[in-house]
């Protein structure tokens, strides 16, 4: 049969014989192109960093009157909570109820008046990822330091590491050290490499252009 | 950080499969026809979506085992016992079956012949396919850049690619193999886990400044990656990639 000329962006292509191992998971939690693990992958660019806890603090720079900083011990005196989060990872793992400790970004900001409308997390390793201020406060992000009731291991970003869940995980800094507030809206380390700068699952946003 | 942002908008395209190749096996390649191919750099990806006739979709992320060669695009896919979509790529797809790919993906994880070396390349299991396209890479471009690969294994049966690299050794580059649990009589190089004492017999010292890029699951790329910077190797010459591509 003559096949006519179509955009397969707008079609698909019915894969012969292909039946999908669906998941109990509620299709609704489940991002377009993800699949449910159980599992947690480690995905990093480099190798893993160790910062002793003397040596750690987290500081927010940039555009604000008086840059602020936090050594472990006052970083641990914050008041932190509980937060149960599905995680999403742009190499197509999703992962449900996640339970992490940490810190509000909300609480680290308060008293803090900037006109920044962009943040860069860095981290330990040189890395970093860049969003619209908007989307790490108002109780959407959290610098935490344990994983389902333990510390939070080097591999996934010990001692401490951001947690941004409603954008692709790439967005969730790991061994994070700061946030710099910026007006202008720097693409990070991935965002610089082919990925997309705002990251929205729901939009599958993965690759630049997306 | 140099890289290269796509502006380039990704979209799916039809991928005809025209051959495929029994590496081990639970390991295949499947090489595909993409029309209109835009290239790619060794190391680079592509994600590979099927489509149920009921609509639902799954996708996948493959590392890109070929150098670049007009329309034709390379995966190595291991069959996972669990998984969803390597089965039905391994097991089920044929000659002149399309399925949808689009990419090319990333741009860390690379390497061009400009890029130089010395390489080092450090492959855990299936995690050489993307180390492969560096080296396809290498040959195809007639380019001699010191190249060193070191490929751990459980066993002899599980080493895939190995006449190939055969071939391509000498003009600068060397394979060193390891087999961690079985090892065939005779056998005369490493039978171990790849150790600090294994990588600084393998590459060359923190003074002729090479280039690392390892892949292979985690345990493996922690451990490569953490003995190397014991050794004193620049933590931003080690790139690591574990199992499919990066992010997250």
């Amino acid at each position: 049969m003559p096949r006519r000329e179509v955009d397969p962006e707008r079609t698909t292509h019915v894969s012969r014989g292909f039946r999908g191992r669906r998941t109990d998971a509620d299709p609704a939690r489940v991002p377009p192109g993800q699949y449910v693990t159980r599992d947690f992958p480690v995905l990093s660019a480099g190798p893993t960093p160790h910062t002793s806890l003397e040596l750690w603090d987290f500081s927010i720079i940039g555009e604000l009157g008086e840059p602020r900083s936090w050594s472990w011990e006052e970083f641990r005196a914050l008041p932190s909570e509980e937060i149960t989060r599905d995680i999403h990872c742009v190499t197509k793992w999703s992962k449900l109820d996640t339970v992490w400790q940490g810190v509000s970004v909300d609480t680290l900001f308060a008293g803090i008046e900037t006109s920044a409308e962009y943040v860069t997390q860095y981290s330990d390793g040189g890395y970093t990822t860049n969003l619209p201020l908007e989307d790490i406060t108002g109780g959407k992000a959290w610098v935490v330091f344990a994983y389902g009731g333990q510390p939070l291991a080097p591999e996934h970003g010990g001692p401490a590491r951001m947690l941004v869940p409603h954008h692709y995980f790439w967005k969730s800094a790991k061994w994070v050290r700061g946030l710099r507030l910026q007006s202008t809206d720097e693409p990070g380390f991935w965002e610089t490499n082919g990925y997309h700068h705002y990251g929205n699952p729901w939009q599958e946003q993965r690759y630049s252009g997306d | 950080m140099a890289g290269t942002a796509l502006l380039r908008r990704l979209t799916w395209q039809l991928a005809e499969l025209v051959e495929v190749v029994v590496e081990a096996p639970r390991v295949k390649t499947l090489v595909f026809d993409v029309p209109g191919w835009p290239g790619h750099r060794a190391g680079q990806h592509v994600d590979v979506r099927l489509t149920a006739e009921d609509g639902y979709q799954a996708e996948r992320s493959y590392s890109i085992a070929s150098a670049p060669d007009s329309t034709r695009v390379a995966l190595t896919v291991q069959r996972l016992e669990d998984g969803e979509v390597s089965p039905y790529l391994t097991d089920e797809l044929r000659p002149d079956d399309k399925i949808e790919l689009r990419g090319p993906i990333g741009g860390y994880f690379v390497w061009e012949p400009s890029d130089g070396g010395p390489l080092t390349l450090v492959a855990g299991g299936s995690g050489i396919v993307p180390l492969m396209a560096m080296i396809r890479t290498r040959a195809a471009a007639g380019n001699d850049t010191e190249t060193r690969l070191l490929y751990s294994a459980r066993s002899e049966d599980d080493l895939i690619y190995r006449d190939e690299l055969e071939a391509l050794s000498g003009n600068g580059l060397t394979v060193a193999y390891t087999l961690t649990d079985l090892q065939p009589p005779g056998w005369t190089s490493y039978a171990r886990r790849v150790d600090p004492e294994m990588l600084a017999e393998v590459a060359p010292g923190p003074t002729e400044q090479p280039c690392f890029f390892t892949c292979g699951p985690t345990p493996f790329v922690e451990a490569v990656a953490e003995a190397l910077v014991r050794l004193g190797h620049e933590a931003r010459a080690i790139k690591t990639e574990r199992f499919g591509p990066s992010g997250g």
